[in-house]
C-alpha cells in the first residue's frame, strides 16, 4: 500500500504545483489591466500594447502583479484554492434546497443519472438474454448492437430532450432517457458476452443432470455473467453521468451540473465552471469506486475472488 | 391507417423471414450471417416510415426516413462542410496529437517505475471522469475555431490510450524476456521486436475505443460555442428552427463517419496485429 500511495501523492502534488505555476502567465494580462485600471504602474502600459507580447516576459516585467494572479474573480485559469473555496462555499455554506447549491444541482444530475443507468442496465440484461436464448434475435440484433457503440450517440442527446419537451415530457425523464440509451449498449455487448461464457463442459455437466434450460440459466449461465456485468456497469454508469450533463445543456442552462456548465461558460465564471467539473468529477469517481465495491463482495460471496 | 397496417404485417413478416434464416441449416454461411441484420435494419426503417405517414406524427417529432434521405442529399455541400470542420479539422488532428501525446506518455511510465505507481492510478481515475464537461474552459481558452474542439479531443482521447498502451507494454511473460536476453538484444531491440509488437492488439483496442470518444469530444465541444460551422453547431442550431430532417441527416453523417473511422482502424490493425489468435479465427 505504501508503495502506491508516496508516489500517487508526488505525482498529485506536482501537478498542483504545475497547476500554480501556469495560473501566473495565464491571467497575467488581466491582473496587470486591472492593476493598471487601480493605478499602478505598469511596464508596458496599455493593454493594447501589451496585447501581443508574451505572458512570461510581462511576468518577468511586472512581478507585483503575480499575487493578483491567484485572487482574480473571472480568472482565464483560476488556482486550486480558488475552486476548492468556491467548491466549499457552494456545497457546505449554502442551503441544500437553494439554486446556488452544487448539492442541489448535483442532486438533480444523479438522480437522472440513476434513474437512466437503471432503466439502460435493466433493458440491456434482458435484450442480452434474448439474445442469447434466441437464434434469430442474436443474428438480427447482435450486428446492430455493436456497430451503434462506434457512433457518437450522445449527438442525438440535444434532439430527444427538445423532442420529448414538445411532446410534454420534460425534467428528469428525458436525460434519465439519454442515461439510459448509453448505458444501454455496453450491458447489452458485456452480458452477451457473460451469458455465453460458460464452457461447453459446464453445459454438458448440467445436461449430465438433467437440467432444463432455466435452472441452466439462473444456476450456471447467469452466475458465470456476473464478473462480465460488472465491467459493463462500471463503464455504464460513467457513460449514464455523461449523458446526464450532456442532456442539461439544450434546455438552456436551468439545473443540474450541466446547466453550471453551460450558465459559466456564457457569463464567463470559469471558478463556477471549474466548481461544478470538480463536482462531477468527485461524484463520477463515487459511482465508479460504489460499483467496484459491490464488485468485490458480490465475487467475493460467490467465491469468484 | 392502411399504411399502420400495413407495417403491422411487415413487421412479423420480416421477423417470420428472419427466424426460418436463423434455423435453417445455412445459417452459418457468411451470406446468411449479412443478410438477417440487414432484414432487420430494413424492416425497421420501413415501419418507421410507414408508422410515421400512417400516424401523421408531426414533422418536429419524428420525420420519415424518406424525407431525411431526401434532405441529406440536398444539403450534401452543407454536410460535407460541416464534416470537414468538426471530423477532419476537430477530431482527427486531437486524435492524432492525443494519441502520439499518450502513446509517448505510455513510454515514459514504463521505463520509470514511480510513474507507473503513481502516475497510473491518477490516469485510470482521470479516464473515468466526464472530461467532455472541460469543453467549456477549452472552447474559451483557445477559441471557437476547430482549435478548441481538437484540444478538447486531445483531453478525451489520452487517458484511456494511455492506460491500454501501459498494460500492453506489460504483457510479455518473463521467459519471452529471458529469450531476448540470450539472442543479447539491447533494451531497444527488445523493446521493438518484443515489447512493442506484443503491446499493438492493445494499443489497438486504445485506438479503437478513441474513435468514437473523438467524435463524441468534437460534436459535444461545439455546443459550447462554434463558427457557424460544424456538426454540432448544425445539430444545436437546426434544433432551435425545429427541423429535425436536417438533425437527423447529421446524425447519419456521424453515424457514417463513427463506423468508417472505426472500420479504418480495424482494417490497420488486422495488417499490424495479424498474428494474434483474434484475428487468425
Amino acid at each position: 500500500m505504501r508503495n502506491t500511495i508516496v508516489p500517487i501523492v508526488i505525482v498529485v502534488v506536482t501537478l498542483a504545483g504545475l497547476w500554480y505555476a501556469a495560473v501566473v502567465p495565464m491571467n497575467i494580462k488581466t491582473a496587470l489591466t486591472d492593476a493598471e485600471r487601480g493605478g499602478a504602474v505598469v511596464d508596458p502600459s496599455g493593454a493594447k500594447d501589451r496585447r501581443n507580447l508574451s505572458p512570461f516576459s510581462l511576468v518577468a516585467k511586472n512581478t507585483f502583479a503575480i499575487r493578483q494572479t491567484f485572487n482574480q474573480a473571472r480568472p482565464r485559469l483560476p488556482a486550486p484554492h480558488q475552486i476548492l473555496v468556491e467548491l466549499w462555499n457552494t456545497t457546505a455554506n449554502k442551503k441544500i434546497t437553494s439554486k446556488r447549491s452544487l448539492v442541489f444541482h448535483g442532486w438533480i444530475t444523479l438522480s437522472a443519472t440513476l434513474l437512466g443507468f437503471a432503466i439502460g442496465t435493466g433493458l440491456g440484461i434482458i435484450l442480452a438474454v434474448g439474445i442469447v436464448y434466441n437464434r434469430a434475435m442474436d443474428m438480427s440484433v447482435m450486428p446492430w448492437a455493436i456497430a451503434s457503440q462506434t457512433i457518437p450517440i450522445l449527438a442525438i442527446a440535444p434532439m430527444i430532450i427538445v423532442v420529448l419537451n414538445s411532446i410534454g415530457i420534460q425534467g428528469l425523464l428525458p436525460k434519465a432517457i439519454i442515461s439510459a440509451y448509453l448505458s444501454f449498449f455496453p450491458v447489452v455487448v458485456g452480458m452477451v458476452k457473460g451469458l455465453r461464457s460458460p464452457d461447453p463442459m459446464q453445459l454438458d455437466l448440467l445436461k449430465t443432470y438433467n437440467s432444463n434450460s432455466v435452472q441452466g440459466f439462473w444456476k450456471l449461465r447467469l452466475p458465470s455473467s456476473i464478473p462480465y456485468l460488472f465491467a459493463s456497469l462500471k463503464i455504464g454508469i460513467a457513460a449514464s453521468l455523461v449523458g446526464a450533463i450532456v442532456g442539461e445543456l439544450p434546455t438552456g442552462a436551468i439545473r443540474g451540473l450541466g446547466a453550471r456548465l453551460l450558465a459559466g461558460s456564457y457569463y464567463g465564471q470559469t471558478v463556477q465552471i471549474w466548481s461544478a467539473l470538480l463536482a462531477a468529477a468527485c461524484l463520477a469517481a463515487t459511482l465508479v469506486a460504489i460499483i467496484g465495491l459491490l464488485q468485490r463482495i458480490t465475487l467475493k460471496r460467490m467465491g469468484m475472488l | 391507417m392502411s399504411a399502420v397496417i400495413l407495417a403491422m404485417i411487415i413487421w412479423p413478416l420480416a421477423w417470420w423471414i428472419n427466424i426460418r434464416l436463423a434455423n435453417s441449416s445455412a445459417s452459418n454461411t457468411r451470406r446468411i450471417k449479412l443478410l438477417v441484420p440487414a432484414i432487420f435494419g430494413l424492416t425497421l426503417l420501413a415501419v418507421w416510415e410507414l408508422l410515421v405517414r400512417g400516424l401523421e406524427v408531426p414533422l418536429v417529432i419524428l420525420p420519415p426516413p424518406s424525407m431525411i434521405f431526401d434532405t441529406f442529399c440536398q444539403k450534401l455541400p452543407i454536410l460535407w462542410k460541416d464534416f470537414v470542420q468538426t471530423f477532419v479539422k476537430g477530431a482527427l488532428s486531437g486524435y492524432a496529437i492525443g494519441c502520439l501525446a499518450a502513446f509517448f506518455t505510455a513510454l515514459m511510465v514504463d521505463r520509470f517505475d514511480f510513474l507507473r505507481r503513481g502516475l497510473l492510478p491518477v490516469g485510470n481515475f482521470l479516464a473515468a471522469l466526464p472530461i467532455i464537461g472541460t469543453a467549456p474552459i477549452l472552447v474559451m481558452w483557445f477559441g471557437f475555431d476547430w482549435h478548441s474542439k481538437s484540444a478538447v479531443v486531445v483531453l478525451m482521447v489520452f487517458f484511456p490510450m494511455l492506460v491500454n498502451t501501459v498494460s500492453g507494454l506489460g504483457e510479455t511473460t518473463s521467459m519471452q524476456r529471458d529469450l531476448m536476453q540470450t539472442y543479447a538484444a539491447g533494451s531497444w531491440q527488445a523493446f521493438a521486436k518484443l515489447r512493442l509488437p506484443a503491446a499493438m492488439p492493445f494499443i489497438f483496442n486504445g485506438l479503437k475505443i478513441s474513435t468514437t470518444l473523438a467524435l463524441i469530444g468534437a460534436i459535444v465541444a461545439e455546443f459550447f460555442g462554434s463558427p457557424t460551422v460544424g456538426m454540432g453547431f448544425r445539430i444545436s442550431a437546426s434544433i432551435g428552427q425545429l427541423a429535425l430532417d436536417m438533425v437527423w441527416a447529421e446524425i447519419v453523417v456521424a453515424a457514417f463517419a463513427g463506423s468508417a473511422f472505426y472500420s479504418a482502424v480495424v482494417i490497420i490493425e488486422k495488417g499490424i496485429t495479424f498474428w494474434h489468435p483474434s484475428q487468425r479465427g
